[in-house]
């Protein structure tokens, strides 16, 4: 059986779709078997980002509504062979999914793949909703600024009252991701720090992606950052956040703190 | 105040820390408020049946932290108020 695991945040914009798409293929370079399944209806994009838009035949709500069998809507990474995509729907309403059709469509994936990655829409809303109702683990994505600190607050709990797992009085597992982190800024007390979001959000931290040219550069050419540079900094801290989804207890760096003449003069790329 | 004091910005992000910390502590308490509610009219019944109580002397507060929950229950009773037979 695998994992179901959330990609949420509540604001948009702060790199859920990114960071569905990195840790997903960081999983699936270790050579797990990966689906990531976009939940936004209407507003798809996870294929976009992962370079497979033109590939798109079937969707989810094909497949819940019927119209297609889901291994017809599974579309299998050009370079990764053990990642897959399900994408949303682009013109149906988002009523169009069911919490029937999803918890079928998200049995019958996690029956076979290792991990089932759901890439949630911003908001509170329906489609935000059924993404994380199936959910083993929630990766909360926020930015160090104020918005986004207060979103994740309020899917935090959330997670705690309106998931399977919490209905059931389990403990949901969920894990702070930091993205667009700068360190120098922080450093300067212009933005928030590690800690500061911490303390206010009281969930363990999975991992801190710095600010980075190389995210949009990989959304350019459509591949997730992972493989499109695996050697940049955030690509490096998608895959240490991988590894600790998979329980590895690997110490937390805060990228490109520590940094050198060298590296004030060569920037980001000696980071 | 030094000529520097001129050229150097305040830092802001203690501002925000501490405007966020404000904020959620207020907005957790009201978003679980089914359940806060709930405790606080149970509460306040249990304590009025032996004490004269005003009803706005209870305060009931969730505190999140990272494996628990904090329940703070505040009951202010004044002074003159008249104990009930128990």
């Amino acid at each position: 059986m695998g994992k179901v695991i959330v990609v949420t945040s509540g604001k948009g914009g702060v790199g859920k779709t990114t960071s569905s798409a990195a840790l997903g293929a960081a999983l699936a370079q270790k050579g797990e078997k990966v689906v990531v399944v976009d939940f936004d209806v209407g507003l798809r994009n996870l294929d976009l980002v992962m370079g497979a838009e033109r590939r798109v035949v079937y969707d989810i709500v094909n497949v819940i509504q019927g119209d297609a069998k889901l291994p017809q809507a599974l579309i299998r990474d050009k370079r990764l062979e053990t990642l897959f995509l399900l994408p949303a729907s682009q013109t149906r309403d988002k009523d169009a999914l069911t919490p029937e059709g999803v918890e079928t469509v998200i049995t019958e994936l996690r029956r076979v793949f290792d991990w089932v990655i759901c890439d949630s829409p911003a908001g509170i809303e329906r489609g935000a909703t059924l993404a994380m109702r199936h959910a083993d683990i929630a990766v909360v994505v926020t930015n160090p600024e104020v918005s986004s600190v207060r979103d994740s607050d309020r899917i935090i709990g959330l997670l705690d009252a309106k998931t399977l797992k919490a209905e059931r009085g389990e403990r949901m597992e969920k894990h702070l991701l930091l993205t667009r982190y700068d360190p120098l800024r922080a450093e300067r007390g212009d933005m928030l720090k590690v800690d500061d979001v911490l303390e206010i959000l009281s969930i363990p931290l999975i991992g801190i992606i710095p600010e980075s040219m190389d995210v949009l550069r990989a959304s350019n050419i459509g591949a997730p950052v992972t493989l499109a540079d695996a050697r940049s900094a955030p690509a490096q801290a998608y895959f240490d956040a991988a590894r600790r989804l998979c329980g590895e207890a690997l110490p937390i760096t805060v990228p490109g703190e520590k940094r050198g003449l060298f590296g004030k003069i060569f920037g980001r790329k000696a980071a | 105040m030094s000529i520097f004091d001129l050229f150097r910005k305040q830092r802001s992000a203690p501002m925000a820390r501490e405007r966020l910390q404000v904020l959620l502590a207020h907005e957790r308490a009201s978003t679980s408020s089914d359940l806060v509610a709930v405790l606080r009219e149970e509460i306040l019944a249990v304590i009025a049946k032996h004490v004269d109580l005003d009803s706005d002397r209870v305060k009931i507060k969730v505190d999140r932290e990272e494996t628990f929950s904090m329940l703070e229950i505040d009951v202010e009773i004044p002074l003159d108020a008249s104990l009930k037979a128990a």
